[in-house]
């Protein structure tokens, strides 16, 4: 199989980008900084990262699709506003999680964000979902992020007014002449945006946002950044096996859904009333030790009670930092754990989510 | 440092006496980049020749560490275990990880010089 580029692959070459093929794309794992530095970056200043690799599915708009995606997704499509968009999960049969996206109602359609490895398999889910087979992927369009304390005023320099904009909301603007679409939001835990856009501009348009002060960062900050921040990197910390409960992400499920059908609906609504047996928490070892994903946890008797998903040093907050399955009655925060590095056991706790706190710029509720 | 000699797994040693000063390379910490945790064999412990002798870890991965010969540890370099980032800062001088008492000095001839290490880090790297 070819491997795949994205439009900004020479911009990357040119900026010293060490690659590593994840799913199926050559994308930059870092620069020359490094990654510790490029995070450092992103949490002080402002820092670009290319996710065009990721998929954008665009449905036209009509009151009977919204009605069958909420039968695959446990979201309130039916109130979500013109320019809103929300975190949903496309729904498995056992209330497993087949991907997790971002969906957002714009004027005449709905755009949906999806993971890189999980694209063609979800396409085809909605494809039969909507009877649809001619739906396909728009890959005529990159997906820029920028993100970090500085950025509203590094993107506002180059599009006007995008200020305005509140966290998980978008809006139409125009580039170069193109129209772009934009949405306040990320993955990093820091203030930004998501930028939808024509290949034929996007290298024009990241070249101005370094002009004006942001940096290019690899895929190797954006993992200690976004797990600093507590969010889940599906094939990881969530698969087709571990429900949006145990996730602990119940909040992304609409109140109004519970008691209604979508895909996995009564596993899901099992799980609410009566409760899971393993969920999701943060883990922080007690030394430098890193506890990476498959490290298995046991409590103080010896007993295995869980494995941990995903683990790094998280730079911001200077220590190991994890997230893992653990049994529920193990899953309070500071409840004392152990950790199997390298036939050791090392002590850790249970501890809240997110490690690192989030500054987005909030405007109405969205949950 | 002419004296310096380098194993194939990107340590370098250099000898005062009986005692090795034992680290890794700079080509190393390049490959590896940004080292955020490390670990130190016990001090009085007895290494043999490409036995583990540590641990470093990146953002991105662990890697063994090896002793490039057989010897006792001597001296741990506690510095670099509070502050793992003066491992990439200056691996072949203030980073150094152990020293050892020498075993057997004649291991050292299995090792390679500087000229014939860079060829090799530079082969391998490609």
């Amino acid at each position: 199989m070819n491997i795949k580029k994205t439009a900004l692959y020479e911009l990357h070459k040119n900026h010293n980008a060490k690659f590593v093929e994840f799913a199926g794309y050559s994308m930059p794992i870092q620069y020359s900084e490094g990654i510790v530095k490029e995070h450092n970056i992103t949490r002080s200043k402002s820092g670009i990262f290319d996710v065009s690799h990721m998929g954008q599915l665009f449905i036209k708009f009509s009151e009977d699709i919204t009605s069958k995606l909420q039968e695959i997704l446990p979201t309130d499509l039916k109130n979500l506003k013109i320019n809103q968009s929300k975190y949903s999960f496309l729904m498995k049969e056992n209330g497993g999680i087949y991907d997790d996206l971002i969906i957002t109602r714009m004027k005449d359609q709905y755009m949906i964000i999806l993971n890189a490895a999980c694209k063609e398999n979800d396409l085809q889910i909605i494809r039969n979902k909507l009877n649809d087979q001619s739906l396909e992927i728009n890959n005529d369009l990159s997906l820029v992020a920028i993100q970090g304390p500085e950025s509203k005023s590094i993107l506002e320099n180059v599009i006007s007014n995008i200020s305005k904009l509140k966290f998980m909301n978008g809006e139409n603007f125009s580039f170069e002449n193109n129209e772009i679409y934009i949405t306040r939001s990320g993955y990093t835990g820091e203030d930004g945006f998501e930028i939808s856009l024509p290949n034929k501009v996007v290298n024009s348009f990241v070249g101005e946002l370094i002009s004006k002060g942001s940096t290019l960062i690899g895929l190797g900050a954006r993992d200690t950044l976004r797990l600093e921040a507590g969010l889940c990197l599906y094939g990881h910390d969530i698969n087709e096996n571990t429900s949006p409960v145990e996730a602990n992400l119940k909040w992304a499920i609409s109140k109004n859904r519970i008691d209604d059908n979508f895909t996995g609906s009564q596993k899901i609504k099992k799980q609410i009333e009566e409760g899971v047996s393993k969920l999701r928490v943060g883990i922080k070892p007690e030394t430098r030790v890193i506890a990476r994903e498959s490290t298995k946890i046991f409590d103080e008797k010896d007993n295995e009670i869980g494995k941990v998903t995903s683990g790094t040093f998280g730079p911001s907050v200077n220590a190991s930092i994890a997230m893992g399955y653990i049994s529920n009655s193990h899953s309070k925060t500071d409840t004392k754990v152990f950790l199997e590095v390298r036939g050791k056991k090392v002590p850790a706790n249970v501890c809240d989510l997110p490690f690192y706190k989030k500054s987005y710029v909030k405007g109405e509720a969205n949950v | 440092m002419s004296d310096t000699k380098f194993s194939k797994e990107h340590e370098w040693i250099t000898l005062d006496g009986e005692v090795g000063t034992i680290g890794i390379t700079k080509h190393a910490t390049e490959m590896l980049g940004d080292i955020v945790f490390a670990e130190l064999p016990e001090k009085g412990s007895n290494v043999e020749k490409d036995g583990t002798a540590g641990v470093v870890e990146s953002t991105k991965a662990a890697s063994d560490v090896y002793t490039p010969v057989s010897g006792e540890v001597v001296e741990i370099n506690q510095s670099i275990v509070d502050d793992p980032s003066k491992i990439n800062a200056d691996p072949e001088g203030g980073a150094w990880f152990f020293k050892l008492k020498l075993k057997d000095k004649s291991e050292l001839d299995t090792l390679m010089n500087k000229g014939e290490y860079d060829k090799f880090a530079k082969e391998t790297s490609a």
